[in-house]
């Protein structure tokens, strides 16, 4: 991933900054710039969320992508955040002890690096509340 | 509309075809479905292929003029266009092929599909298929196709009880059906020991529930229904095409273990073709995944929500069960080279419809279906074929 590609996505990123749609109040994270409810009468803000949410479904993934490879097994999951949207991460725990329904809370993590002199991927992950 | 007949049909056998080229994978299709069709390229007025990454598996771009060109078509100047939508390509290239002779725009089109995905290695594919997820917010945290198909199976597990054994009997079937078909590329039957005992790729979900890479090509040539008798005596009627869409990552979907896309599809083309599942002699699932042809058969409606698992370990989805599926094999056992998938789903039920689908006939077939999905449900083609 490109340096501007990712320095783009910081705030989203590192401070789970999505947005909100004033008019109807859904939240929106990954953030969206356009509500599908509201559509034209929309009006999108950014909002910071809470970072603190429920585990809907997980996976251990054993076979990782090449720039996760150092990880070892993790724990993939959808997790519901309090305000409403669902977003995929990792969740930073014994993979025995995820379970469905637990909850979660947001923590700063390195994400992945573009190999040995590639640029870091920082951001959030979550871990048992 | 007019209505739509396919004339003729090709596919290479699927595998890891290290001796053969993209280019030497499209024109043994192609090359097969004219011949087929007892036809010769001077008729051809359009091509539609499906191809999800050649840019990333051999680096190549531009395939609808590359195919057009190596077809022996570049004098003629036909239409030539590249449809992609991730493993939904060869569906939505069919989709297509039909709309233009339907519409009346064209007469006599190709409807093909390729993907040549071991020109670079596994890594590389794994990483290139991830694009058919969202790349930001599903990939970038370390989701994988594996990874996000495994929290489908878990949250489906966790809300219907289905066991791993049952899951695991989706693959035992399919490797049946592919030891009955002459392009699979795995022909050998599996136990449930060979499920259960393989490698765990992404928890529940084990080495034996993911279809493989896979190269290969397949093509099928579409005519107006009422000139169809001129090239074959077995014309194929086209009765429904359908295409739908939903959120490219998962995470947004209303119900995780419910593509709403196959939902949609699946109804508008019973709609189309005013059938209902009870009409389907055997359907044509994209099971990428164990747990993706479970979803499929239950979104199709061929069985109740939650109910898939207990239905395929009673033997309704096998071979002379309730309703055939995945007869080819299946992604697991016939192959995925993913842009023609799609395509090779329509080889297969035409042969059943035929009566020329040897050890994995279906007797009296009459009308069947294909159910071809792009990324993890955000792009679902459907269509159904009858014997005329």
């Amino acid at each position: 991933m490109s340096v501007a590609r990712f320095w783009r996505k910081i705030p989203q990123r590192y401070n789970l900054i999505g947005t909100k749609c004033e008019t109807c109040k859904r939240h929106f994270f990954p953030p969206r710039t356009f509500c599908p409810d509201c559509r034209r009468e929309g009006r999108i803000v950014d909002h910071k969320f809470s970072g603190k949410g429920t585990v809907v479904t997980f996976t251990i993934i054993q076979t990782a992508p090449d720039q996760f490879a150092s990880h070892g097994p993790y724990v993939l999951a959808i997790i519901k955040l309090d305000e409403g949207p669902q977003m995929t991460t990792q969740i930073v725990c014994d993979p025995s002890e995820a379970k469905i329904g637990m909850r979660v809370r947001s923590i700063f993590r390195r994400i992945a690096s573009d190999g040995e002199s590639g640029i870091i991927h920082y951001g959030t992950k979550f871990a048992p509340e | 509309m007019r209505d739509v007949a396919v004339i003729g049909i090709g596919c290479t056998r699927f595998g890891e075809k290290w001796s053969e080229s993209f280019r030497d994978l499209f024109i043994e299709a192609g090359a097969l479905a004219l011949e087929d069709a007892q036809l010769s390229g001077e008729k051809i007025d359009a091509m539609y292929v499906g191809n999800m990454s050649a840019g990333r598996f051999i680096e190549q771009e531009h395939i609808g003029a590359l195919i057009a060109d190596y077809a022996g078509m570049a004098t003629r100047h036909i239409p030539s266009t590249r449809v992609e939508a991730a493993c939904a390509s060869g569906g939505l290239a069919f989709r297509q092929a039909v709309i233009a002779v339907a519409s009346g725009m064209e007469d006599i089109v190709v409807a093909a599909g390729v993907e040549k995905m071991t020109d670079v290695e596994p890594g590389a594919s794994t990483d290139a298929l991830t694009g058919a997820a969202d790349r930001e917010w599903e990939g970038f945290v370390g989701a994988t196709f594996p990874g996000l198909y495994a929290m489908i199976a878990k949250d489906y597990m966790h809300k219907y009880g289905m066991t791993r054994e049952q899951l695991a009997q989706v693959a035992v079937k399919n490797h049946y059906n592919g030891a009955r078909n002459p392009i699979a590329q795995f022909q050998q039957e599996i136990t449930l020991d060979t499920v259960l005992r393989s490698t765990m790729v992404a928890e529940p979900l084990r080495l034996f529930d993911c279809s493989p890479i896979t190269d290969g090509a397949a093509a099928v040539i579409l005519a107006p229904l009422d000139r169809a008798r001129e090239f074959t005596d077995t014309p194929i009627k086209v009765l429904a095409t359908a295409q739908a869409s939903d959120s490219i990552a998962l995470h947004d979907r209303r119900d995780i273990s419910t593509m709403d896309a196959t939902v949609a599809a699946g109804q508008r083309a019973f709609k189309m073709a005013k059938l209902t599942h009870k009409d389907i002699n055997m359907v044509e699932v994209h099971d990428c995944f164990s747990i993706a042809e479970i979803c499929a058969i239950e979104d199709l409606g061929f069985c109740k929500k939650g109910t898939a698992g207990k239905f395929t370990a009673d033997g309704e989805t096998a071979l002379g069960g309730k309703i055939p599926v995945n007869t080819s094999g299946g992604l697991k056992a016939c192959g995925h080279p993913v842009g023609a998938t799609g395509i090779k789903q329509v080889y297969e039920i035409v042969q059943q419809l035929r009566g020329t689908a040897g050890k994995r006939q279906i007797d009296g077939a009459k009308i069947g279906m294909t159910q071809n999905v792009g990324g993890t449900g955000a792009t679902v083609a459907v269509h159904i074929l009858g014997r005329v």
